[in-house]
């Protein structure tokens, strides 16, 4: 999934430095670094984005933990500011699939300095470095950037290169300092900081983390970001081309799938989901590292960002007026909500209809039955009128009961999200046993408990306090002797 | 030079400078390496006149330039002091400025006493010189302008006490461009044409991180006795260059390099002309730099609480071209410079805006005194717009987990569209602290028209103005202002403990709740459908007549009959 496996190291300064050792699965063949990237417009040969490169793995130093240190000085050499931010957190209980209860970390960010403007509009750009090897090319590729970007004149807002321990507890805390404010609740969790980048990230700033895919509905980028981000991968090429042919079109659909399932969770899938609630727009771009045809290389990905920087260092406003609720088949398309609601309208009518069907005729809701019922005949003041007919049993013969139960006791919170993680896992090509959907099944409902603590994600408190509630109400209603 | 021979010269030579020193121009430009390796370059022209300029009558106009002393006369300005920049002077790692301004344009203008509608004189000095300088400082108006009790002292020669003689105005949007540097130049007596000046190319001073122009006219002493007064213009340029990517990486820069321009001579004008190279390191026994060609005399001052050494070419000394025609001054590092540690200024601050949402929100300032024994107080000035309205109960200000209690306050809230607020406080800062200062405010709601053409970019708040006597770990000398650089000099020091500091904190982006600017379009244009749509059936249905149309039998007959009776010439049927 994660294409980042393998170690990157490639230093401008001329001597490669390793990053993280990484004894990487088999994801390295498909980093095709190329030695020399003809494209990229550069005054100086050393020092961008196309000359990072591969290192061999085998004279690395095994490193555990995030290299502040190292990651100070290098910044510094690159002629940035450079902070560190150190945090802590406990969980409420121990995170088991990444091993945690009392999280401490340390974020290091750079920031370059935009020439002749007073601090008030920022850039992030965001790399995770873990322990491990996990994503450990991104933070080579961020620093190769801004080691491009320090040499340019025309950037007209700040950008921060951000490195971040434990991903979005370290997204978190560092958003958190930032804007001065404590939601989390954890004491002590946000020190204050060192020194804040001068007041410069404003709320009208665009934020990039370079991890994960496109989102959308409720944790996801406007469109008016997302239509950038495709506009420079079109530009570098980095997508199929082809449309009208029968794969295609399922690929769109899986995609299609895939995001709705992704929104349906309500997780953050990356950290661009925690920059939502300060009205900063995010993107996370990930290169996905699959045996798909289509493989990335670190060169485009670092053409498609300095461009994505140099379009979003023009903009005068805010991102504003964009698309929200939109479900994306492909990059390069997307479904609005106008499209896709006539769709669900379709489906509720009939349920509308249904009821309004169900006591005699329709005078259970008569501004329904005004509505559909124009060539109908409307039962004037006959039967039990409005209000008066309550929930008895229908007159006609319904389907068996036990049917009734089944499909009940599908749509129970806890069997919608076991199907939807094997849908998920077959959707991603992926395809998993019973017993490990069911290790999923607890894991997802353990994060979402955590999430819920950890950055105040709603989706755990409106099923346990909404829909189970409602749920139990329907089965009563229907079981009741 | 005996004071009758003063009118003589006058009459004979009609102000001839040979005679009588009646104006005279000094030109001076300061080259400091920063702490961070950047590399500033200030610099100064001093035009002083020794004339009555608020009397009547003076037509006769030498150095100083006809445009400013004019208005000077006709709104009986006191003192003007007018900035413009590009940038922001990072004090945490440029050190303390010699003169900072803030982001934007800043005008402040004491008037006379004489003055009897300050805010008609205001009004207008700001449009001519919005004219002058091409400056956008028209949009001063009364909702950014205000009268700071404590914080603008006059720096010239003056006993007023009255503090409505005041007034200040920051537009922090501003935006400077060569359109402002070319009126700047044709102030300078030379123009671009010779001295110093020949190196203020726009297209290098605008490569730069950091631009800042200035004007400040103010009276001075005559001579000693002060018995009369003088008029002193000086106009200061200051740029930060970023070293590190015009040379490459490399910290070594020339005169060349950073204005691709030498120098070849002094203005001819000038009555001093003088270049200083800052080359005060930081341990004296090894020295890390070295400046080409070597200088012919070096200076020695206490500047800013520190001792600095300052290499001195003087251009009106005709030995310093003896060597080669134009003069290249050139620096060298030795070694490579270990720039991690980075000394603190003692003062330093900075300003946001914390909290999140577009419904209220707090600005925090953080106040930084790494003095590490002294303790001193700031007078801290913050000018709000009303469309902020701040919360004056929710004033904070904590130092070292204390409350640290203000000795004076002056706050002046705002009114809706017309005064902004105005907050000024004497705090005192314990040695070695951080002071936070936080205030919240709510974000109001706009009338539609009073949004700006880009709305979502944000409403700027204007950097606060923090003015310090800062403690000088060395002693001062008191040393006469005409003999010294001129760098040195604009400042009065009270005493040899202690200096004189002006800090700007960042200009603030706020957002404010913005409507949907298109939705006014979306509503007519439903309005206009369902209008047409439905009045116009409407309409149709309540004026048409309806009647019932008989079935009429033979149709072709009729039609036949009537086609005869025309060809006959009786009525149809």
């Amino acid at each position: 999934m994660q294409g980042c496996q393998s170690v990157l190291a490639a230093w401008p300064g001329g001597r490669p430095v390793c990053l993280v050792q990484g004894s990487g699965l088999s994801h390295a063949a498909s980093l095709r670094v190329p030695g020399s990237n003809p494209a990229l417009p550069s005054g100086r040969g050393a020092q961008y984005p196309g000359k990072v490169g591969l290192y061999p793995r085998s004279s690395l130093p095994p490193l555990s933990g995030m290299p502040v240190a190292w990651l100070e000085k290098t910044m510094w050499t690159l002629g940035l500011e450079v902070y560190k931010q150190p945090f802590s957190h406990t969980l409420p209980f121990p995170d088991e699939t990444r091993e945690r209860y009392m999280v401490k970390g340390t974020n290091v960010y750079g920031i370059l300095r935009a020439p002749r403007a007073a601090s008030t509009e920022s850039l992030v750009l965001s790399a995770p470095c873990s322990e491990g090897q996990h994503n450990n090319q991104a933070v080579g590729l961020m620093l190769a950037l801004a080691s491009y970007f320090r040499g340019q004149i025309y950037w007209a807002k700040d950008i921060i290169f951000l490195v971040n321990e434990h991903d979005l507890i370290g997204t978190e805390a560092w958003l958190e300092a930032y804007h001065d404010v404590n939601i989390t609740g954890e004491a002590g969790s946000s020190s204050p900081f060192p020194a804040r980048p001068a007041a410069s990230l404003q709320p009208s700033d665009v934020v990039l983390l370079f991890k994960v895919a496109l989102g959308g509905r409720r944790l996801g980028p406007g469109l008016g970001m997302r239509d950038l981000a495709a506009l420079c991968l079109c530009l570098t090429q980095l997508q199929r081309s082809d449309w009208a042919t029968l794969p295609t079109y399922l690929h769109s659909l899986q995609t299609l799938l895939l995001m709705v399932l992704k929104q349906g969770s309500g997780r953050p899938q990356g950290d661009h989901g925690l920059f939502l609630r300060y009205h900063i727009e995010a993107i996370t771009v990930r290169g996905i590292n699959s045996f798909r045809q289509h493989k990335y290389d670190m060169g485009t990905v670092g053409k498609t960002l300095e461009g994505m920087f140099r379009k979003l260092n023009n903009l005068l406003e805010r991102l504003h007026q964009s698309y929200f609720f939109y479900l994306l088949p492909s990059l390069s398309r997307f479904v609005s909500i106008g499209i896709y609601m006539p769709a669900f309208g379709f489906l509720i009518l009939v349920l509308v209809l249904k009821i309004s069907c169900w006591e005699r005729g329709l005078s259970l809701c008569p501004p329904l039955a005004l509505w559909f019922g124009w060539n109908r005949h409307i039962p004037a003041g006959g039967g039990a009128g409005w209000g008066g007919a309550g929930w008895g049993a229908p007159s006609y013969s319904s389907p068996p009961r036990f049917l009734y139960a089944v499909l009940l006791v599908l749509v129970t919170p806890a069997a919608t999200l076991l199907l939807g993680i094997f849908l998920y896992q077959e959707l991603m090509e992926y395809p998993i046993s019973v017993l490990e959907g069911w290790q999923r099944f607890l894991q997802a409902i353990a994060e979402g408990l955590l999430d819920h603590y950890l950055y105040g994600s709603i989706v755990f408190p409106f099923i346990a306090i909404f829909v189970y509630p409602c749920w139990l109400l329907l089965w009563n209603v229907l079981f009741w002797k | 030079m005996a004071g009758a021979s003063v009118p003589l010269g006058l009459l004979l030579l009609g102000g001839g400078r040979a005679e009588s020193p009646r104006d005279a121009l000094r030109e001076e430009l300061l080259l400091s390496p920063l702490p961070s390796g950047d590399l500033a370059a200030t610099f100064q022209f001093r035009t002083r006149w020794d004339s009555e300029l608020q009397r009547e009558g003076v037509s006769h106009y030498g150095l100083f330039p006809k445009a400013l002393g004019q208005l000077i006369s006709k709104y009986s300005v006191r003192e003007l002091h007018l900035s413009l920049t590009q940038g922001f002077w990072r004090t945490r790692s440029w050190g303390q400025p010699y003169l900072q301004a803030p982001a934007g344009a800043e005008l402040w203008v004491w008037f006379q006493n004489s003055v009897t509608d300050v805010d008609k004189a205001w009004k207008d000095l700001s449009n001519i010189l919005s004219g002058i300088f091409c400056a956008s400082l028209n949009f001063i108006d009364s909702t950014n302008t205000v009268t700071p009790t404590a914080s603008f002292k006059p720096l010239g020669l003056a006993n007023v006490t009255n503090h409505h003689l005041l007034i200040y105005a920051v537009l922090p949007r501003e935006v400077v461009c060569t359109e402002n540097l070319t009126p700047w130049k044709k102030l300078l007596p030379c123009g671009s044409k010779a001295g110093l000046a020949v190196l203020l190319k726009a297209e290098r001073l605008f490569y730069s991180s950091y631009h800042s122009q200035a004007v400040h006219i103010r009276p001075i002493c005559r001579d000693a006795s002060c018995l009369s007064i003088s008029w002193e213009l000086r106009q200061t340029l200051t740029v930060v260059l970023d070293i590190f990517s015009i040379g490459q990486g490399k910290k070594d820069w020339s005169l060349f390099k950073m204005f691709s321009r030498t120098l070849t001579e002094a203005c001819p004008l000038a009555s001093e002309s003088k270049v200083y190279v800052d080359i005060s390191s930081k341990d004296q026994e090894n020295e890390l730099l070295e400046v080409i060609p070597p200088p012919l005399s070096t200076h020695e001052a206490a500047v800013q609480g520190e001792r600095k050494t300052y290499a001195v070419y003087d251009l009106l000394n005709p030995a310093l071209f003896n060597v080669s025609r134009s003069l290249n001054v050139q620096l060298k590092w030795k070694r490579p410079q270990d720039g991690s540690h980075l000394s603190m200024p003692v003062l330093h601050a900075q300003r946001y805006v914390s909290g999140y949402g577009l419904q209220t929100g707090e600005i925090s300032t953080l106040i930084y005194n790494s003095h590490l024994y002294r303790a001193f107080p700031i007078l801290l000035l913050e000018t709000v717009p009303w469309y902020l309205r701040l919360y004056v109960h929710t004033l904070t200000i904590i130092t070292k987990g204390k409350e640290n209690k203000p000795s004076y306050i002056h706050f002046q809230p705002a009114q809706d569209r017309r005064r902004p607020h105005l907050l000024e406080m004497l705090i005192q800062l314990p040695a070695n602290s951080v002071t936070k200062i936080t205030i919240q405010f709510e974000r109001a709601l706009l009338k539609w028209t009073e949004y700006t053409p880009d709305p979502n970019h944000g409403f700027y708040v204007s950097p606060s103005v923090l003015s310090a006597l800062v403690p000088s770990v060395l002693a001062m000398k008191a040393v006469d202002a005409e003999q010294s650089p001129l760098f040195t000099s604009l400042f009065p020091s009270s005493d040899g403990t202690s200096y004189f500091v002006r800090l700007y904190t960042e200009p603030l982006l706020v957002n404010l709740p913005t409507p949907d600017f298109s939705m006014p379009y979306n509503v007519i244009c439903l309005t206009c459908t369902v209008v047409a749509v439905c009045y116009g059936s409407f309409y149709n249905l309540l004026t048409r007549t309806f009647h019932v149309e008989e079935p009429s039998r033979g149709h072709l007959a009729k039609r036949l009959a009537n086609i005869i009776r025309k060809l006959r010439g009786v009525p149809l049927l």
